[in-house]
């Protein structure tokens, strides 16, 4: 019964998405913008590139005064290997997963839950409510720091996962593109359960949630890239070494490497591949995401 | 109110107050009690969590800006608005506060043209969009620590490639992070490279809203491209490019990693956001209530900022 309204809208933007207009021939104009797209893409790509030539460089090679993109010594994965064999970075990477994955699961439950009593009960207090959680999207998280530390401190959760993972989960923002979408899912879908007396939780989770598997995917993709990419709060909230996320964890080992370049670089591209892949396997759904939670900013 | 509230929900749902006639006098009631119950149920786990790790802090924080709490635990009394007075006599803060503001203006510009830029290529209908698309965006999803590393890299006075590629071109070297007055517009740079894919989406996915039936009447009447750009694209982006801008000014004004991990502020405090300044005098100062104090005037200033955005977008669709 839900599918029919669930999958008219998707192939609509998708199809609009590649061929919105139809593809003429290539006139000068085209060619033209054509060269500056690719200049630029060459610019937007070339800190990989630069980090990956450095990456597989021999320390050496990589310090040596002259800048070459092919090494004297030729190419090695010397820093790699010494990377992973001090075992940091697949620690950081899973932290940073099971925190994000945290941060994602409880932002959604919460979120999607108030979200629909927003966008379908009508209860005393809505509006103020209503109010409240869109004023509150201003809220520069920066400014919390400070008590929620000592908030952390007094829960005696400093030093544990949940420091970084329970004040994260809030993103009103989200809230409001969830309750958006709730509101163009037509009423009459619930009616005939309304009828049979099914309960709101039922609705809900029976009838709402399975149509709103596309704005549900994009809020945890981007809740998700927000989180594994957090760095200030992280790095506030936990010293202890086996807790650390990627970016905290590599904020440490730039001082400790000093002037290792090569290893430098193998840890960053290392950090940067697990979001590389996700997008790589979801860019539709990140690309729509974007457009559709875009009022969220980061 | 009880009245209201069923007038209201009937207009939604005229159907099913209707069509419901055989149990009319049991169900409004019992339906409109539980309704608030339910209500406040769904919106009860999303509040707890509201309440305690937002609105709590903002509360507690207010509080401890008017005492000289510090980390070390002494001075938990109230002392009024002193660290606000200090505060604002404190040469640290406005400096801060001064270079957050300068980054804010310098970057937001180059964040929304190239933004602009970026998509409008795109929108031309160039063959393999996911590639451009990919090489725009794919710096978005890295982490600051990531860009900060790459970039620090990038920069390096003798070893770096920019310096070196430079050179090549005739330019004499430059300090980039090292020379107070180039080494703001480096972290604009980096920030440019990081971040700018997010604002080319939110352009790429506005223009594809604009009707083609538009386009093909310009070129009926003889558009060229540039034409239709100017008269046609950019006019019915401008509510986008509004809300683009509201949200780089907002997301810039909290510039704060890169920052950190490119200069830590230097050379000289010419780069130090006041995010830095309040996590400064908060850690490694250890007074908490005086940096709350801050937190605070930067929310003000926050504030103040969003609303006078309200105020203008307010306006102009007025």
């Amino acid at each position: 019964m839900a599918t029919p309204t669930l999958t008219r809208p998707t192939p609509r933007t998708s199809t609009s998405e590649g061929l919105r207009r139809p593809r003429k021939k290539m006139t000068a104009g085209k060619i033209a913008a054509l060269v500056v797209a690719a200049f630029i893409a060459v610019l937007w790509l070339v800190p990989f590139a630069w980090a990956t030539a450095t990456a597989f460089k021999t320390e050496t090679d990589a310090a040596a005064p002259k800048v070459s993109w092919m090494p004297p010594s030729g190419f090695t994965a010397e820093a790699f290997v010494k990377v992973f064999q001090d075992g940091n970075i697949p620690l950081w990477t899973w932290n940073s997963f099971y925190t994000s994955a945290a941060i994602t699961a409880i932002t959604l439950v919460i979120s999607a839950l108030v979200a629909y009593a927003l966008s379908r009960i009508d209860f005393k207090g809505k509006k103020v409510l209503m109010t409240v959680i869109i004023a509150s999207i201003i809220i520069p998280p920066p400014v919390l720091i400070i008590p929620l530390f000592y908030q952390m401190l007094a829960l005696h959760l400093i030093d544990t996962s949940w420091a970084i993972i329970l004040p994260q989960v809030i993103h009103p923002a989200m809230v409001f593109v969830l309750k958006k979408f709730f509101d163009q899912i037509p009423r009459e879908l619930e009616e005939a359960a309304v009828m049979d007396g099914a309960s709101r939780l039922r609705i809900f989770t029976q009838i709402i949630l399975p149509l709103s598997r596309p704005i549900l995917a994009a809020v945890a993709i981007f809740v998700f890239i927000g989180a594994w990419n957090n760095f200030l709060w992280p790095f506030i909230a936990t010293n202890d070494g086996a807790l650390l996320t990627l970016p905290v964890g590599l904020q440490t080992i730039k001082s400790a490497y000093g002037i290792q370049y090569a290893q430098n670089m193998a840890s960053a591209l290392l950090a940067a591949l697990p979001l590389i892949l996700v997008f790589l396997f979801f860019q539709r759904q990140i690309i729509k995401g974007v457009a559709t939670t875009g009022l969220a900013g980061t | 109110m009880s009245s209201s509230l069923a007038s209201r929900r009937s207009t939604g749902q005229p159907d099913i107050a209707t069509a419901t006639p055989p149990q009319p006098p049991r169900r409004p009631s019992q339906s409109r009690t539980r309704s608030n119950l339910s209500g406040w149920g769904f919106a009860t786990p999303f509040l707890v969590f509201f309440l305690v790790f937002l609105v709590w802090p903002i509360l507690y924080g207010i509080y401890m800006s008017l005492t000289g709490k510090s980390l070390t635990g002494a001075n938990d009394s109230l002392i009024g608005f002193a660290n606000y007075a200090e505060a604002l006599a404190d040469a640290d803060m406005w400096r801060s506060l001064g270079n957050t503001l300068y980054f804010t203006v310098i970057s937001t510009v180059p964040l929304v043209l190239v933004a602009l830029v970026m998509a409008a290529l795109l929108n031309v209908g160039l063959p393999a969009q996911w590639l451009w698309r990919l090489s725009y965006f794919a710096p978005y999803l890295l982490a600051s620590t990531v860009v900060s590393l790459f970039f620090t890299w990038m920069y390096n006075p003798q070893l770096g490639l920019i310096n070196d590629s430079l050179s090549k071109l005739g330019i004499p070297k430059v300090a980039w992070l090292n020379d107070p007055n180039v080494a703001m517009w480096a972290i604009v740079i980096a920030t440019l490279w990081w971040t700018v894919g997010f604002n080319f989406l939110l352009y790429m996915a506005a223009m594809q809203t604009i009707p083609a039936q538009h386009y093909e009447a310009a070129s009926l009447d003889g558009a060229g491209a540039w034409r239709q750009f100017f008269s046609i694209t950019l006019p019915q982006l401008t509510p986008t490019t509004v809300m683009i801008v509201l949200l780089q000014i907002l997301a810039s004004m909290k510039i704060f990693d890169q920052v950190y991990q490119m200069t830590a502020g230097g050379p000289g405090g010419s780069t130090r956001p006041v995010v830095q300044y309040i996590f400064e005098t908060g850690f490694t100062g250890y007074r908490l209530g005086y940096s709350a104090a801050i937190s605070y005037i930067f929310f003000g200033l926050i504030v103040l900022i969003s609303v006078m955005q309200f105020a203008v977008t307010r306006r102009r669709r007025a």
